[in-house]
């Protein structure tokens, strides 16, 4: 699928792949810990056995159709995401401090949409400007003084996190919206352990397989206080044309629930039903994977057939939740993320665990200097662009193209933000050449439910498998990696 | 369930039963279509293939003449003919497809694979022993679909709407070859049957895989009305329309069961089949095979359309 997203770059800076930081190999050529294990069994591995197995499992994902559509490329139709067989390893320590991390900073966006929607106060403290959210179009006038089940808006989240030293994560985009890449994850794990039961036996991984199980029971945690004991979840898909169709039905099919479609559901006196063969059945809570503007034709875009009519005024009567709530796209903003640190100090109290990438906010008079001045060192972000698309990497760009960026930046400052060119982690990864080290990072997914926030040990890993890439974007040639939490 | 998934069950066991009927009928004509003139008349065996297939309007709507090759291509291989086999395995495919997660892996792997499968086939075979493997591969990918259903579904309504799927496309199937042989079956006492019939009579009967089923039921030569008793009549011959409509009767009397109501459908079907019972092929003959046929493929049509109203829409 195409991570519908935005996200994705990252980028050593002119700087060439050695200087970045190898997850696996010191600068001395020692294997790092974590690494031990795997080193050994490769040592011991007949030559072409991973390339035998690379290509057992691309059988496999392809029978299984596990593709994803690419826009725009009429004939391209489903493609496979590539998959490589080296696994990416985090120690247990090293993860402790990312959960941590991701758990604070869920924790902050649902605190800053509740008051976004509700008191403003961090806007009257004047730390996020008003116009950001205002003038946002991601910003949803119906949800002001709406109430949502135990204050959660969040319920998915995907925290895209990448790594430039030993020490440091940087929190790269948070996904507030609808992340996608979970069913990624967990096939993944699926795959490896069919094709490396030995590798396995020889580490202790944490698993994964628990992510439906959790994710359904925080569906159910967060039904209408109306709803029954046992709430009714379904999946509300755009479809088989959507890129992420085969995530949609994956996790209807693990979750145990419908896979619904706009014209499956029906609103009646405020309340959502689905049509079935007995007859119409009560529906008390949509994961939703369709956007805000598609929701409902009544509510929101007029021309959108994916929808749901009355599906908004049922919401606000209280009679369904939708996961995730509506408008958090104001938490996910390009341009708010930069606010994050501030943001989470003001509603938590707390100094955030997992930095962000220092990011100039082109908004501001000060900062477009800046980036204008030192354009040809930065990447240049699109504040709604999605999917690596409407960026400019300076290291990588031409005198023209620059150019031309440089112009669309003075003449809208406010729809940019700058960041430095970092030298994103690498890891070992099987190419033409064999193993060579590729850019990777990571998204995490996080759950927020009515009593708890639990996260998976791991997450998607994507790499770039083209050299020097930063592009781990999956519309754009990045692949995937199974992520190893070792158990300490 | 959704009505939608049931839908799709439905139409995903009907394409795959007519992709396979498709290839029954092609192989059939195929081999009568290479005797030599003297064994089979002058009928044009492949306009008779176009009508068996029930798509004649379409076919004559871009074809002149029906021939091999024209037939083969629009009935096998054609995307303009929403009912060629190509077309069966793309829409069985997007129908598998929107309910993935109301199939098994094992019925998902089948279909799934059948649809890679058919890209290496290309724009079809270039000659008949390819074409003949081609078409043997259709029906081995609509009994590996098939007994991965049979073998792996939960028996819940999911189940059985897919089972009412491959019994509706069945009994219209057979329905069909009936309404356009029709007068090859009609008996006459003092015409005990020439070379030339007895191949049209086999190939009917290899068109619903029955040839070797009839002289283990019969224990006599091949006779037509013989033929007719075994594909309407005799329930224990799995595509005659009495056995499909014991079976429809069955599935959605289970439906009907889960779901604490019943409805049109349950009548509908139960009276036919009452009439399929109640008949003898006497009796059949005297008020008029063709008559009896036409009426049948409307009722059937009546059931799919009442199906539909009480729980696919």
């Amino acid at each position: 699928m195409a991570w519908t997203l935005h996200l994705g770059v990252v980028f050593t800076a002119g700087a060439s792949m050695s200087l970045a930081f190898d997850e696996m190999t010191s600068p001395d050529g020692a294997v790092r810990g974590a690494y031990a294990g795997l080193d050994a069994w490769l040592k011991g591995l007949p030559p072409d056995m991973l390339e035998l197995r690379r290509r057992e499992a691309e059988v496999i994902f392809r029978r299984i159709g596990i593709t994803f559509a690419v826009y725009g490329e009429a004939e391209a139709g489903e493609r496979l995401i590539p998959f490589d067989v080296l696994p990416r390893i985090i120690t247990a320590k090293e993860w402790d401090i990312v959960r941590r991390g991701l758990e604070q900073r869920v924790r902050a966006l649902n605190a800053y949409i509740k008051d976004i929607y509700g008191r403003r106060e961090i806007l009257r403290a004047g730390i996020v400007p008003e116009d950001l959210i205002f003038q946002n179009p991601v910003f949803r006038p119906e949800m002001n003084g709406q109430k949502v089940p135990h204050d959660i808006y969040v319920h998915i989240a995907g925290i895209d996190i990448v790594r430039i030293d030993a020490d440091t994560f940087y929190v790269l985009e948070d996904n507030a919206r609808t992340p996608s890449g979970v069913s990624y994850m967990l096939e993944n794990r699926e795959i490896m352990m069919r094709l490396f039961p030995e590798l396995f036996s020889r580490h202790r991984v944490a698993p994964v397989e628990n992510y439906p199980n959790e994710l359904l029971a925080t569906l159910k945690s967060v039904a209408p206080l109306t709803a029954s004991s046992d709430p009714t979840a379904v999946l509300l898909s755009p479809g088989i044309y959507n890129s992420a169709y085969y995530e949609h039905s994956f996790l209807a099919d693990h979750l145990g629930i419908e896979l619904v479609e706009g014209r499956d559901l029906l609103v009646k006196d405020d309340v959502v039903f689905m049509r079935t063969t007995e007859g119409l059945k009560r529906v008390d809570v949509i994961y939703r994977r369709i956007d805000d503007d598609f929701l409902d034709p009544l509510a929101f875009r007029p021309d959108s057939a994916l929808g749901v009519p009355g599906l908004m005024s049922a919401y606000q009567a209280g009679n369904v939740t939708l996961a995730n709530a509506v408008g958090t796209g104001i938490a996910d903003d390009k341009a708010v993320y930069s606010y994050m640190p501030e943001i989470t100090k003001f509603f938590l109290g707390e100094e955030p665990i997992l930095k962000n990438v220092p990011t100039w906010r082109c908004r501001e008079a000060e900062h477009l200097s800046y980036v204008l001045e030192h354009i040809e060192e930065l990447v240049v972000k699109e504040v709604h662009g999605s999917g690596g698309y409407g960026m400019l990497i300076g290291p990588r760009s031409d005198k023209n193209t620059i150019a031309n960026f440089r112009a669309k930046l003075k003449a809208t400052p406010t729809n940019f933000i700058a960041q430095p060119t970092l030298a994103l982690s690498t890891c070992p990864t099987c190419v033409e050449e064999g193993i060579a080290p590729r850019h990777v990072d990571l998204r995490p997914f996080v759950l927020t439910g009515r009593d708890r926030i639990s996260v998976v040990p791991g997450g998607l890993t994507r790499v770039a498998l083209k050299k020097g890439s930063l592009v781990v974007n999956s519309s754009q040639g990045g692949g995937t990696k199974d992520t190893w939490v070792l158990d300490s | 369930m959704l009505s939608r998934t049931a839908d799709n069950l439905y139409w995903l066991a009907r394409y795959v039963e007519r992709a396979e009927y498709l290839a029954r009928i092609l192989e059939a004509t195929q081999r009568l279509a290479t005797l030599p003139l003297d064994y089979i008349g002058s009928s044009n065996e492949w306009a008779s293939a176009v009508a068996t297939a029930g798509c004649a309007g379409a076919f004559y709507a871009v074809y002149e003449e029906a021939n091999e090759e024209n037939v083969t291509e629009f009935l096998a291989f054609s995307l303009n003919n929403p009912s060629s086999i190509r077309s069966c395995f793309e829409a069985a495919r997007t129908n598998a497809r929107s309910v993935r997660t109301a199939l098994t892996v094992e019925m998902w792997d089948a279909i799934n694979g059948a649809w890679i499968e058919l890209k290496r086939f290309g724009n079809g075979p270039t000659n008949r022993d390819e074409l003949l493997r081609f078409l043997r591969w259709v029906q081995e990918t609509s009994m590996l679909f098939d007994g991965s259903a049979y073998r792996t579904m939960l028996r819940n309504d999911a189940y059985w709407f897919s089972r009412l799927g491959v019994f509706m496309e069945r009994a219209d199937n057979t329905a069909r070859i009936l309404d356009v042989k029709y007068h090859m079956l009609l008996p006459e006492p003092e015409h005990v049957g020439g070379p030339l019939d007895y191949f049209q009579w086999a190939a009917i009967l290899r068109s619903v895989s029955a040839l070797t089923a009839y002289h283990w039921v019969y224990r006599d030569s091949v006779k037509p009305w013989l033929i007719a008793d075994l594909l309407i009549l005799n329930d224990q011959m799995p595509r005659s329309l009495a056995s499909c409509y014991s079976n429809l009767v069955d599935f959605l009397d289970r439906i009907g069961e889960a779901y604490g109501r019943q409805g049109p459908t349950q009548r509908q079907a139960r009276a036919i089949r009452t009439r399929l019972e109640n008949s003898k092929m006497d009796s059949i003959f005297q008020s008029g095979l063709h008559e009896f046929i036409s009426e049948f493929i409307a009722d059937n049509n009546r059931l799919g359309a009442a199906i539909s109203d009480q729980y696919l829409n």
